[in-house]
């Protein structure tokens, strides 16, 4: 039997709600880089820079990096309790690798924004 | 007609086996696949399925036909072989432990259905003649009530393969809304804070394998939906 003890929130509303909420500010962030790139066609260094210097833009990256995790934890929980079930020490060790890439991507994506 | 069926008799198989059959239907007509296994069974009496009304009410003889899950007695063969060669492939419904050829255990199933507490649930005193419902109360039940636990729709669902233990399946979770949208049920609160895990409801990813089988043309892919808006209703 698979257990829940390393799900986001032991709860499945909590969760789906989660997810739902996460992904709705990761399209929003996308379509604003999109837009962004769209509207400006001769984008340079200095202007990608300048965008990434205000303190909004950087409140709007640490949301969506946020986000991605938490979007990213829940998907790859429900993945690996879906088809990892026969061994629960294969099931862990998978969960181990996704919660060791988010963290890193986190704590990187966090040194990124503020370094600019 | 060449009729291929899936075989297992664990008593003397090591392994399951599909068996052909060359099946002479009576002047060609467009029989359902139970007359059709009913031939089978007369050329070989030891082919084992369940059956019993014959007419898509009981729900015993719910397998996978031509690689889709129904009912034997109202999936015609013309219906089953559509856009097909000439040619019938009966296995058992997929996902569950096999007894015998097309039989399968079902306990899990019954079990998850066990769970919801599929009766109602009225702790005031009982009226003199019968708790009474409003024709727009009783409305709320259509497409929920007509459930023959067949069992085709959560043997259809990847998510009830994979954790057949702990998500409780579209038949459940179908019944499980029929429960909670019956104005007479009182235990509303109760029902829906067991359903709130990660497994029981949650585990639908709306594949919506189950709509597209059920042999009664319900919808619990919307009923898991109403479930899940009103535990988000209850906690926000």
């Amino acid at each position: 039997m698979v257990n829940s003890v390393t799900n986001l929130g032991r709860s499945g509303l909590y969760d789906w709600v989660v997810q739902r909420l996460t992904a709705v500010i990761l399209a929003l962030y996308t379509l604003f880089l999109l837009g962004f790139v769209i509207a400006s066609p001769d984008l340079q260094f200095s202007q990608w820079q300048g965008l990434f210097a205000q303190t909004w833009m950087k409140v709007f990256s640490l949301a969506a990096l946020i986000s991605l995790c938490a979007h990213a934890w829940v998907g790859m929980w429900t993945i690996s309790t879906d088809y990892l079930t026969k061994s629960a020490a294969l099931r862990f060790a998978f969960q181990l690798v996704c919660a060791g890439f988010l963290f890193v991507y986190l704590v990187w994506g966090i040194d990124i924004l503020w370094s600019v | 007609m060449l009729v291929s069926v899936y075989r297992y008799n664990p008593e003397k198989d090591e392994a399951p086996y599909m068996q052909d059959y060359d099946i002479t239907i009576p002047g060609n007509k467009d029989v359902m696949v139970l007359d059709v296994l009913a031939l089978v069974k007369e050329q070989d009496p030891t082919l084992a399925y369940r059956r019993s009304c014959r007419e898509g009410v009981c729900g015993s003889d719910g397998m996978n036909i031509n690689g889709k899950n129904g009912l034997a007695c109202i999936t015609p063969i013309s219906e089953a072989t559509k856009g097909k060669m000439d040619k019938l492939v009966l296995r058992p419904l997929p996902g569950l432990p096999v007894i015998r050829d097309l039989v399968i255990d079902m306990a899990l199933f019954y079990k998850q259905y066990e769970k919801i507490k599929p009766f109602l649930v009225n702790n005031t005193p009982a009226p003199a003649i019968e708790r009474l419902q409003s024709p727009e109360e009783r409305e709320k039940l259509d497409g929920l009530y007509e459930c023959i636990l067949c069992a085709c729709c959560s043997t259809s669902c990847p998510s009830f393969w994979w954790n057949p233990d702990r998500f409780v399946g579209p038949a459940g979770l179908l019944q499980a809304y029929r429960f909670l949208a019956d104005s007479r049920d009182t235990s509303t609160e109760q029902r829906l804070a067991e359903l709130s895990d990660p497994f029981s409801v949650f585990r639908c990813r709306g594949i919506m394998n189950c709509v597209n089988v059920c042999p009664k043309g319900l919808n619990p892919t919307r009923a898991i939906g109403h479930i899940r808006n009103m535990l988000l209703n209850q906690q926000l």
